[in-house]
């Protein structure tokens, strides 16, 4: 599927949520659904600054898709990484370069996305985007 | 008769909703509420008298200047300071601290001490640690315990002929602990050091007297005490003032200026270059005037009710561990429940409506001393409610169940 696919697929989901708690529930669930991040990629260089809750991040190529496995020590923030690895894990470096991120905004999570929550989730979509430049340059 | 509905009309946000419920308002140590009066006083400097103080020989200008100068004296009798220009108007309790670190630049030589303690905001740390790197001296720190209780025979025992200044928060941000600073100055001047007190979280609910305690330098800032952000005020005794070098250079702050050579202003225009915050500095007064008509008896006393309530209705949630339990505290409760990250409790609380504070309080050191990432930070004012805690209560352990 493609990043719009999942989306959309994801925006789907989200809608048939009542309520902002039905919503964290799902968050959270997602969170503890979370597959790991491997030990020997949870070190300092792959933890995103500036986060209230830390966050470890690592991206691997493989046959040219990024594949990204991520860790939160809070769970609220593991699901919205949990989103956003199934959005951009396992595709090519220049569909996530040029994919759009206001499908979370439409998910009720636009709180997540204020600078002042310190969460992280704009640090984490700027990592993201930082890998796929990498990675293309590579694949270049 | 403290009236706390009545003490509610004042405060026109909390009418507001947060998410669709009734704003609870539990972040006050990080800032105050404004109520109408001090609003008032902002905007009718605005729409009256608004011009530049201190230089005109208009009418607008001079009446603004009395009313600033009249607020600094306003602060002078509310701090018991024995000189209006001792008061120094600043940005606040940062700009206050940055002032006399940067100040005692020419003061100090290599292998000077000093000293603060281990529970001290960042703002009461670095720029000390910046002044040790200009200066070669060096900063001890006087320990707490588990309680959050300063260990004053550690400080006895820091305190030499080498220490030249003390700093400590005279209430802690992220505990609530209150220091006994009366002891921790005498005890500095026994040794002939000087002592600046971070007054930040004090002021809003403690009346401290500069002259009873002595003490030569105490800061605090306005939006801590229902007056607006961007103004606070650096209290110095007059000789140790007119010892201290200039912070910034402008205008304003000079006598005499020639490209040879510039003589400064006396006090206590010597440290306020450039045109004030003067709206600011008048809403400072202003809300000095609101708090003292409540009285800060009558507010301390309420707060301690609400402190008190609300440490018992946590203590019987399961898990519910708090930071900082010293006898004699603030309005402040640090917390976590069990393992759960202190951020996701907040992110919940702020869907309830509920505003509390999680993170380190800037207070780090605090932090890797209890081996924990941050807590959850809830802060009263007199404008709380015994409702209002119920229902974080209510919301505290719902968003427990979500989270388990």
């Amino acid at each position: 599927m493609s990043i719009q696919e999942i989306q959309e697929e994801v925006i789907e989901e989200f809608g048939i949520f009542e309520d902002w708690m039905q919503r964290y529930e799902h968050m959270i669930d997602l969170g503890k659904s979370l597959p790991l991040i491997a030990d020997e990629f949870k070190t300092e260089d792959n933890i995103i600054k500036g986060c209230q809750s830390k966050v470890w991040v690592h991206a691997e190529l493989k046959n040219d898709q990024l594949e990204f496995t991520a860790d939160s020590d809070a769970i609220i923030t593991k699901g919205i990484i949990a989103i956003l690895i199934r959005v951009f894990s396992n595709q090519h470096p220049k569909d996530i370069l040029a994919a759009e991120t206001d499908f979370i905004d439409q998910i009720g999570l636009k709180e997540h996305l204020s600078p002042t929550r310190a969460n992280g989730l704009v640090s984490m979509i700027k990592q993201i985007k930082m890998y796929a430049i990498a990675f293309q340059i590579q694949l270049n | 008769m403290f009236d706390v509905n009545e003490i509610r009309k004042d405060f026109p946000i909390l009418e507001r909703t947060v998410n669709g419920q009734p704003l609870i308002y539990f972040d006050n140590a990080a800032t105050s509420q404004t109520p109408n009066q001090v609003i008032e006083v902002i905007s009718n400097y605005y729409r009256n008298y608004n011009s530049n103080i201190h230089r005109g020989v208009h009418a607008l200008s001079q009446e603004a200047t009395d009313v600033y100068e009249n607020a600094r004296q306003k602060i002078q009798h509310h701090f018991n300071a024995a000189r209006a220009h001792e008061i120094i108007f600043t940005s606040g309790t940062t700009h206050s601290i940055n002032i006399v670190a940067s100040g005692y630049s020419k003061l100090l030589q290599a292998g000077d001490e000093l000293i603060a303690s281990a529970m001290e905001h960042h703002s009461n740390i670095v720029p000390w640690q910046m002044l040790c790197d200009r200066t070669g001296a060096l900063l001890k720190v006087v320990p707490m315990d588990e309680a959050g209780v300063l260990d004053i025979d550690a400080y006895k025992d820091l305190l030499s002929k080498k220490t030249k200044l003390v700093f400590v928060n005279h209430v802690s941000n992220a505990l609530g602990t209150v220091n006994p600073i009366e002891e921790i100055i005498k005890l500095a001047h026994v040794s002939g050091a000087k002592v600046l007190i971070d007054g930040a979280q004090a002021s809003p609910h403690i009346k401290a007297d500069v002259q009873a305690l002595e003490v030569d330098y105490y800061v605090t800032s306005a939006h801590k005490l229902c007056g607006p952000t961007g103004v606070g005020m650096l209290y110095g005794k007059e000789e140790l003032l007119n010892q201290l070098p200039p912070y910034q250079g402008g205008g304003e702050m000079i006598a005499e200026v020639s490209f040879e050579k510039t003589t400064y202003a006396d006090l206590p225009h010597k440290f306020e270059a450039g045109t004030p915050n003067i709206a600011g500095g008048i809403a400072f007064g202003a809300a000095l005037d609101y708090m003292n008509a409540i009285r800060f008896e009558t507010i301390a006393a309420y707060e301690q009710e609400l402190l008190i309530y609300a440490t018992e209705q946590l203590k019987e949630i399961d898990g519910v561990k708090i930071y900082g339990e010293a006898p004699h505290k603030t309005a402040v409760i640090s917390f976590n429940v069990d393992d759960i990250h202190p951020y996701d409790i907040g992110s919940i609380l702020d869907k309830m409506g509920i505003a509390v504070r999680t993170g380190h309080h800037c207070a780090q050191p605090i932090m890797d001393f209890y081996k924990i990432p941050g807590t959850i930070r809830i802060s009263f004012s007199f404008y709380n409610t015994r409702k209002e805690i119920d229902t974080l209560i209510k919301g505290l352990k719902k968003a427990i169940l979500m989270l388990k």
